[in-house]
């Protein structure tokens, strides 16, 4: 029982409506409730946020850095998904 | 690939200004620095807390009371995202706190000595935070990304704290002539200590060659020890204090200050842990985590009980 | 009716000074970095109110400022009540405390942003928002202690055991107050005894505690008569400003 480590947390803010969360740490807690109380209390001191997502780091699935090349290389040559790949007339201005 | 390939492979990125994210492929020495740099940082703001922490009950004004709460309390979160980052290396919190504890990991000297006067905080804002700062806008550039990240968070949320801890002084130097005397006194007491902040000379230093290749240094103790001298007789001035020097002066041809020999006996002294508080500091920490285990367990259970009761209502 | 006034914003202030001087010797000390930012927090917010209260006390008053009235009375002119002065013992006695003052703090601003008196409403405004989410986290460690091991079970019945009788004095209608209430400046205490009884209740049945059963003490901390804790508190709140006089700081 005694010398139970809590859970590590990722704690996610958005800064005002309109803009995405964005990971801005993490924390010890708990349960959600009290990562979420623990979040308000150590990463909203200074007006940051309007929204608070908190996830158990045990809970995310993150790309393997060795697999780096096969996962995004191949988007590297794809220039055909960019506006600019395209050649349009200088005259036309807007598009 | 061959070590040695992987070791240079990972330098060359370093080089290019790539930062190192927690998951990525890192030499073992990386990693070991790397979690005792950090950790050892995240001690300092914790046992940080202490000296200041002391005069939040006796602060002369409410103004001065809510400020240095809000202080000492940026430290709490500093260490807590420094923790943080050092736990992605794969280190717990709970182990980082078991080697302050015991004595094994290191904080910063400069928190073994006493906040005898109301000067002192003011001072520390202005000395230590003042040097403390140096140094972490340069870890804000650090090859690894997580301590890099902290770091910026750290100093966003710092620049407030010297100067409130100047604004303390000028205002102690500004008021009756027994203010003025406990400034001078704090700063007689606390300037070399400060120095001492840096750390060792360049040529004690034996870890500096290999902390410039990873970033986590981009100035040697002694470029960034000038840097901070040379700012601080400024606002000495403004003050109207004294620094106890009497061999500090400026140097036309190099463009610094020249300052008189620190007493680097006293530095060892203390880092091995024989300064003045070295013992009081650590039995406030200890003393803090153990009143706070049962606290911890009872969180525990009840989340866990919490957790049984939730199941049993999916069962149901 | 200014002096009423002024002495029912001493009592309204100095209730959250001196709960917010018990939590700010907490700072450094915590059972864990994120509850030591937590309670610093409601330290905090607890002298922001503080400050409001006596700066417009100040200006009622004349020649006084928000510090004269922090530092320089003496115990007996203090108006806070005995529960806030109840020292650190654990961590259950922290939270009790923080809990039952809470569960009064937040149906009294609730009242006193309707008051008659613009600037307390809009004090009690702004506070309420503060007191509403102590509430919150007060409440959840409440049920953590009281539900979670025999020992923190334990030692959170005790603290309350401690701590309930105290809160009878929170309800005892002074002179003071009783004459706030009636010109609409001030709360109705019955009201929120009312709102109190009904929170303290289903916290604590949540959290497996019992009400106890003892007598609730007499004290009179609203008038004046401390406990002997008070002069500790006032030696190192005062400290300064009685060994320096007359200084700017």
């Amino acid at each position: 029982m005694s010398n139970q480590e809590f859970p590590i947390w990722e704690v996610f803010i958005r800064s005002k409506n309109g803009l995405e969360h964005r990971h801005v740490g993490s924390l010890h807690a708990t349960d959600a409730t009290m990562a979420m109380e623990n979040a308000r209390d150590v990463y909203t001191r200074r007006e940051e946020g309007v929204s608070i997502w908190v996830v158990e780091s045990k809970n995310i699935t993150a790309s393997n850095p060795e697999n780096q090349g096969e996962l995004f290389e191949p988007a590297k040559d794809k220039a055909y998904r960019h506006p600019t790949f395209y050649e349009l007339p200088i005259e036309l201005k807007h598009m | 690939m061959k070590i040695e390939d992987l070791e240079k492979k990972f330098q060359d990125r370093i080089d290019a200004g790539e930062k190192i994210e927690p998951k990525d492929w890192m030499p073992e020495k990386y990693r070991k620095t790397h979690i005792r740099q950090i950790s050892q940082h995240a001690h300092s703001e914790i046992v940080g807390m202490l000296p200041e922490g002391n005069w939040v009950t006796r602060t002369p004004t409410l103004r001065r009371k809510v400020g240095l709460l809000a202080k000492v309390q940026d430290e709490a979160g500093h260490g807590l995202y420094l923790y943080s980052a050092a736990e992605t290396l794969g280190i717990s919190r709970d182990e980082m706190f078991r080697q302050l504890h015991t004595g094994k990991a290191k904080y910063s000297s400069i928190f073994n000595y006493p906040t005898m006067t109301w000067a002192d905080i003011g001072t520390i804002g202005w000395l230590v935070d003042g040097a403390a700062i140096i140094n972490q806008v340069m870890l804000t550039r650090t090859s690894f990304g997580p301590y890099a990240r902290a770091m910026v968070r750290i100093c966003k949320e710092e620049s407030f704290h010297q100067r409130q801890g100047f604004e303390m002084i000028l205002t102690l130097c500004n008021g009756t002539a027994i203010q003025k005397e406990m400034a001078q006194d704090a700063l007689n007491r606390w300037w070399w200590p400060s120095l001492m902040m840096f750390g060792p000379r360049d040529e004690e230093s034996p870890n500096t060659e290999q902390s410039v290749k990873w970033k986590i240094k981009r100035k040697t103790n002694d470029e960034l020890r000038q840097q901070f001298i040379d700012i601080t007789v400024e606002q000495a001035k403004v003050a109207g204090l004294t620094i106890p020097d009497p061999d500090l002066k400026w140097n036309e041809e190099r463009g610094h200050h020249d300052f008189g020999a620190i007493d680097w006996s006293e530095f060892w002294r203390v880092v091995k842990g024989n300064g003045p508080l070295n013992k009081e500091r650590l039995k406030a920490r200890n003393d803090a985590w153990d009143n706070g285990e049962w606290v911890r367990d009872a969180a525990m259970a009840h989340s866990e009980k919490q957790a049984q009761k939730e199941e049993l209502k999916k069962a149901v | 009716m200014k002096d009423k006034l002024y002495e029912y914003l001493l009592m309204l202030g100095d209730n959250s000074m001196i709960l917010g001087h018990r939590l700010s010797e907490l700072c450094g000390h915590g059972p864990s970095l994120e509850t030591d930012i937590a309670l610093t927090n409601i330290s905090l917010d607890l002298f922001g109110q503080v400050r409001s209260y006596f700066q417009y006390a100040a200006e009622l008053k004349g020649e006084a400022t928000e510090d004269s009235i922090a530092f320089l009375r003496f115990d007996r002119d203090y108006r806070n009540v005995i529960l806030v002065e109840q020292p650190n013992t654990d961590f259950a006695h922290v939270i009790g405390r923080q809990f039952l003052f809470d569960a009064f703090h937040l149906p009294l601003l609730e009242q006193l942003m309707k008051s008659n008196d613009e600037m307390i409403a809009a004090i009690a405004a702004k506070s309420i928002k503060e007191s509403r989410y102590h509430l919150r986290f007060s409440s959840s460690w409440v049920k953590r202690l009281g539900d979670g091991t025999e020992e923190s079970h334990n030692r959170m019945q005790e603290a309350i055991n401690h701590l309930y009788p105290l809160v009878s004095e929170l309800f005892r209608e002074t002179e003071t107050e009783k004459g706030m209430k009636e010109l609409g400046i001030g709360a109705d205490l019955e009201l929120i005894k009312e709102s109190f009884d009904e929170k303290v209740k289903t916290i604590l049945s949540e959290a497996t505690l019992e009400i106890p059963a003892v007598p609730s003490r007499q004290t009179n901390g609203k008038t004046g008569i401390h406990t002997e804790q008070m002069g500790f508190i006032l030696a190192e709140l005062q400290y300064m400003q009685r060994a320096y006089p007359n200084m700017q700081w």
